[in-house]
């Protein structure tokens, strides 16, 4: 591939849209030619960019009701389950549940579009520090030098655990950007693998165990769990049983 | 209010307008926000957006049947789409113009070494404050076409083959869409920079 195969694929490549000999081929060249680089460089910074800062209009309420009004729906939303009725409870549990179940329905529907933009988001800031060559703003494989580095640079303190003697030795960490908030990014290393784990506080961070996260690009394992109030996206392109002891280790030596 | 009566022989039963109600209703409050969102990047003002939208689920109840069951999404965005064309021909006069457009970016010299000289910048404009400011009216300054390409693939996430299914244009051009209003956005953005 020369650069002008590369740059009419770029587009496509960001988009998620080239076949994997198609990515292979990208991602050779790329490697190889910094003029490139620094065109794919530009354009990343510009899709995170949209991401970050782009207004999303959410329909407001009213509409929703003059919508409803007009086709003469119902105006609760009924997804398939029913509101629950609990007549020989007082009104306080029916209060409850009633909150539950919308907090299941919020869940629901609102946590996939957040949520598939925060994978997102974190895919390419870890495939954009390759890249772009940007792996680790202190880069120690001390973890008393990187943790107060990145807690004096932000406002809460991402566990930092050395896990050499796993096999996944700390390389540094930066400070990133996801979600509309400067977050954590923890660099390790396993073999020829970078691992980032990305880091930030979550209010409605309630413990979750590790799920895998198909990021449907370019060959990514992300994995993401919640712990004492902080979130966990850990990102690589590890394969899918290095990716799980390194999530162990990380959870063991770890999240304290 | 009742439901729009449906057409055809046979009067539909209570219960198939129950279902037919639930069915909308879930893609409606499924896609509603994505329809919005659509909507405003096209309208460019919210009072029109809610308009649009609201005609735009009007008429997608009335013709549910001719959902084939593909993406919902994609269905009710198409609908968006056409009803925001329509309603533009109908409120507003000015007419856009893509060959004009291009020609300006092309007399710009928008090309590939121009982007190179402007990577830095563009990190630096990304990092300042006021940001979200340029980034959105890098985006709403594009050109009609290229405003929507961009708002369906990076905001709503769609794949190329439903943007050309909404949109109506073949992948060929939505990806050269895609590209060059990236370009101009990236221009517009060292432009600010430059202005700063």
């Amino acid at each position: 591939m020369d650069c002008n195969d590369s740059l009419s694929r770029l587009d496509a490549y960001l988009d998620q849209e080239l076949d994997p000999p198609g990515i292979t081929a990208f991602d050779r060249h790329l490697a190889s030619c910094a003029a490139c680089q620094q065109i794919f460089g530009a354009q990343s910074a510009l899709h995170s960019g949209i991401l970050r800062h782009a207004t999303y209009y959410t329909a407001p309420e009213r509409l929703k009701e003059r919508i409803r009004a007009r086709i003469g729906s119902p105006a609760r939303p009924s997804f398939g389950w029913q509101w629950p009725k609990f007549p020989q409870l007082g009104l306080g549990a029916a209060i409850a549940a009633t909150a539950v179940v919308s907090w299941i329905a919020a869940i629901e529907y609102t946590a996939p579009r957040e949520d598939d933009l925060v994978l997102e988001q974190v895919v390419s800031g870890h495939a954009r520090s390759i890249v772009t060559n940007h792996i680790a703003d202190v880069a120690s494989t001390d973890q008393h030098t990187v943790k107060p580095w990145l807690s004096g640079k932000l406002d809460f303190s991402p566990p930092v655990n050395d896990l050499a003697s796993a096999g996944f030795p700390l390389l540094g960490g930066r400070v990133d950007y996801i979600g509309n908030r400067t977050v954590a990014a923890l660099v390790y290393k396993h073999r020829d693998h970078l691992i980032d784990v990305f880091v930030w506080p979550e209010r409605k961070a309630a413990r979750t165990t590790p799920i895998d996260r198909p990021s449907g690009q370019q060959g990514y394992n992300v994995v993401h769990w919640t712990d004492s109030g902080l979130a966990f996206w850990a990102v690589s392109d590890l394969n899918a049983a290095e990716m799980k002891s390194f999530i162990e280790a990380y959870s063991r030596g770890g999240a304290t | 209010m009742r439901a729009i009566p449906l057409e055809g022989p046979g009067k539909p039963s209570a219960a198939d307008e129950r279902a037919r109600s639930r069915r909308f209703e879930q893609i409606f409050t499924t896609h509603l926000d994505a329809a919005y969102d659509y909507a405003h990047w096209l309208t460019r003002d919210a009072r029109n957006a809610e308009d649009v939208v609201q005609e735009a689920c009007l008429r997608a109840f009335k013709f549910l049947d001719s959902y084939n069951g593909d993406s919902a999404r994609a269905w009710l965005l198409a609908i968006v789409r056409n009803t925001y064309y329509t309603w533009h021909q109908k409120h507003r006069a000015e007419a856009f113009n893509v060959e004009f457009d291009e020609e300006t970016m092309i007399a710009n010299g928008a090309d590939a070494s121009d982007l190179e000289s402007s990577i830095g910048s563009i990190d630096q404009v990304l990092r300042q404050k006021d940001a979200r400011r340029l980034v959105n009216e890098a985006l709403a300054e594009l050109p009609e076409e290229f405003r929507e390409v961009i708002v369906l693939r990076e905001l709503e996430d769609l794949p190329y083959k439903e943007i050309a299914a909404i949109a109506g244009i073949p992948i060929g051009t939505v990806m050269s869409r895609l590209s060059r209003a990236r370009k101009l956005m990236l221009q517009h953005l060292k432009q600010a920079q430059q202005e700063n």
